[in-house]
């Protein structure tokens, strides 16, 4: 990973290539590569879908390495969606593809002037890009399917399905896993619009002749990843809950503790709950002859995933995750597995991300576009935005957008950016993290579902306001440094009740690089990446009153705990502060 | 009186999903795991009427108490 690529779409003749050091990144990777990038080089008044703005695709610290749990791809840009920066992350092949072959970062940069399609060609020899236009319009499985037959099985593909290259604000890129399945998808903030606006529908990753990157120490590194390892398969999360039932074991947690939200965020239980529950998911899953388990790329020890099949044996698609099940389960009042699996197929194949579909489908029902419950409304209006229907469109630019449309007050966005599976009124904490970060209404980005429900890395008390800031500050330090390594996030389960697992992702990073890593120096990192990213936004335009929820969070108590969201804008104007 | 018992994830293997039980009065929630040969070691969530409690918490007659592993996603 020393060198950096650049892509010049907008090049007077056609797109130019051209390669740099990487200089004052190195050493850096994933979302600290991204959003240190972004922040210098993008205007942050520049229109998202503009030739100012910059997509820069880059692998974790320690992608490409033998290192478990390294295949994490982060993706940064201005977000169409929130007009944030952003940074978006996957899982699937391309991290540690694209690491082998020795990029720190490809950046698309510019826009070019014609209709004309791209394609990319990264290996060992350099990188080509060429013009394709019959794959105008071709959504990501019968894409890759296509782009199989000419590249064959031993490469990673990234893509962007229609919505991408029609610029949908929900539009997603899709990275194939090892079984060459377009279904890991950098999701959130529509970072496949800005591919679709660089005209760019797939980039081709073949690292044939290629090594895995080499540590400083590697007797070192071989140890600390061996500890590593048998410390994620001690913990009860990463060693027995997840691979048994994956993430999707949350949604009967979720729906116990009244923080599951329903019908659009009307209710905090879901009486059909254990019907979607990860429990009866995984028992269906291995009964119709699918699996319960799976990695989303190899060298994952965790292997949240699985294989979900329709009642005659077939692939509909890999297990939905607990926020799509979510999203389009109990947010739209339906209890059916096999509608949401067909749904999250149809995420996957169209292009969008599911969060933010799925929610958008609650609001268009609660503006009585379908009725609550409807499985076939739901595929219906998903339909919409595969045709690219002006109704489609709508959908297909997310929840914030439809609400407008359609009329609908309640609208559950921050910075534009839908609401995931947890509500902020009854788990006080993840309202904070919705609120203050960077990137808009994101769960992953200060998990305090974790403290507050889980009750893994501590115990916060989810119905108090005390702590919750400090906690998803925190949280959201580690975060920001974890997205930076290539890690997959659910390390954190394991790192933040087991020092000695933590030690041993000190000792990677640090006998890796050759380097003295420490718990002081990881705070660093997420500080300088929350700054930088924190910094941008502000040169966006955006102030402390944009880090409050809408309003309906803090005025309409919801069942069964009867509350509201009350942390006091004083201590939420805080979280920066340290 | 009377207790709804929930179990989920691997704490449902021989056991039950869901069971209406009667306990004496003043039963804690420990009791009830002890009943249930639970291991307190693996126990991760317990709540009581949606709200986490722990296990010296006194059950009332038409409580709902949910018994879950050490479980992470998200």
């Amino acid at each position: 990973m020393d060198k950096i690529a650049r892509i010049d779409l907008g090049a007077e003749g056609g797109p130019k290539i051209s390669f740099e050091e990487v200089g004052e990144y190195t050493g850096l990777g994933g979302r600290a590569l991204t959003s240190l990038f972004v922040a210098k080089e993008v205007n942050p008044l520049a229109h998202p879908l503009g030739a100012e703005n910059k997509l820069v695709f880059a692998p974790g610290m320690l992608s490409g390495t033998t290192g478990s749990m390294t295949g994490r791809l982060s993706v940064g840009c201005k977000s169409p969606l929130t007009g944030t920066i952003k940074e978006s992350n996957a899982g699937g092949q391309a991290a540690q593809v694209l690491a082998r072959i020795g990029y720190a970062a490809i950046v698309l940069e510019g826009k070019p002037a014609g209709d004309d399609l791209y394609k990319i060609i990264v290996n060992k020899d350099g990188i080509t890009i060429e013009k394709d236009n019959s794959l105008k319009l071709m959504d990501n499985y019968p894409l890759v399917a296509k782009l199989r037959g000419q590249y064959g099985d031993k490469v990673a593909y990234i893509t962007i399905g229609s919505a991408g290259e029609r610029q949908l604000l929900a539009a997603s890129i899709a990275c194939t896993d090892p079984e060459l399945r377009p279904t890991r998808h950098c999701g959130r903030g529509g970072v496949g619009a800005v591919m679709g606006s660089k005209r760019v529908k797939a980039i081709i990753l073949d690292d044939a002749g290629m090594k895995m990157r080499a540590p400083k120490d590697p007797e070192k590194f071989r140890d600390a990843n061996r500890k590593f390892v048998e410390g994620l398969r001690k913990h009860p999360v990463t060693g027995e809950g997840l691979p048994a039932y994956g993430t999707n074991v949350l949604t009967n947690v979720l729906n116990e503790a009244g923080g599951y939200p329903t019908r659009n965020f009307k209710g905090g239980v879901f009486e059909g709950g254990a019907k979607l529950s990860g429990e009866a998911q995984a028992e269906l899953e291995i009964k119709r002859g699918g699996s319960a388990t799976h990695g989303c790329h190899r060298g994952c020890v965790i292997q949240c995933s699985g294989i979900f099949n329709d009642k005659d044996g077939n692939y509909v698609t890999k297990q939905p995750e607990y926020e799509t099940v979510w999203s389009h389960g109990g947010h739209c009042g339906i209890d059916n597995l096999d509608t949401v699996a067909k749904l999250d197929y149809m995420d996957d194949n169209i292009g969008v991300d599911t969060i933010e579909m799925g929610v958008t489908i609650g609001v268009a029902m609660d503006a009585g576009l379908a009725e609550f419950g409807d499985s076939e409304g739901a595929i219906r209006l998903m339909e919409e935005v595969g045709k690219g229907t002006p109704l489609g469109r709508v959908l297909g630019c997310g929840a914030e957008i439809t609400g407008k449309v359609f009329g609908v007050e309640k609208v559950p966005v921050v910075k534009g950016q839908a609401l995931p599976a947890y509500d902020p009124r009854p788990i006080q904490g993840i309202g904070v993290t919705y609120a203050t970060t960077t990137m808009g209404a994101d769960h992953t980005a200060g998990y305090a579902i974790a403290t507050n429900i889980l009750k893994v890395g501590g115990d916060v008390d989810p119905l108090k306001t005390e702590g919750q800031v400090e906690l998803s500050r925190n949280l959201q330090i580690a975060t920001a440094a974890i997205d930076s390594t290539g890690m997959c996030l659910f390390i954190a389960f394991a790192i933040m009740d087991q020092p000695e697992t933590f030690q041993a992702l000190l000792d990677m990073l640090g006998s890796f690089y050759g380097i003295e890593m420490t718990g002081d120096d990881v705070v660093a990192l997420g500080k300088k990446v929350l700054s930088a990213e924190r910094d941008f936004n502000t040169r966006a335009g955006f102030t402390k009153h944009h880090d409050r929820l809408p309003r309906f969070f803090y005025t309409d108590p919801i069942a069964p705990h009867n509350q509201v969201f009350s942390v006091p804008d004083e201590e939420i104007d805080q979280l920066f502060n340290w | 009186m009377n207790v709804t018992v929930k179990l989920f994830a691997s704490f449902q293997k021989g056991r039950f999903t869901i069971e209406q039980r009667a306990y004496p009065a003043a039963t804690t929630v420990r009791e009830v795991v002890t009943g249930l040969a639970i291991p307190e070691q693996e126990l991760g969530i317990m709540m009581v009427n949606s709200r986490h409690v722990k296990l010296d918490q006194e059950l009332a007659d038409g409580d709902t108490l949910a018994l879950f592993p050490l479980l992470g996603g998200g």
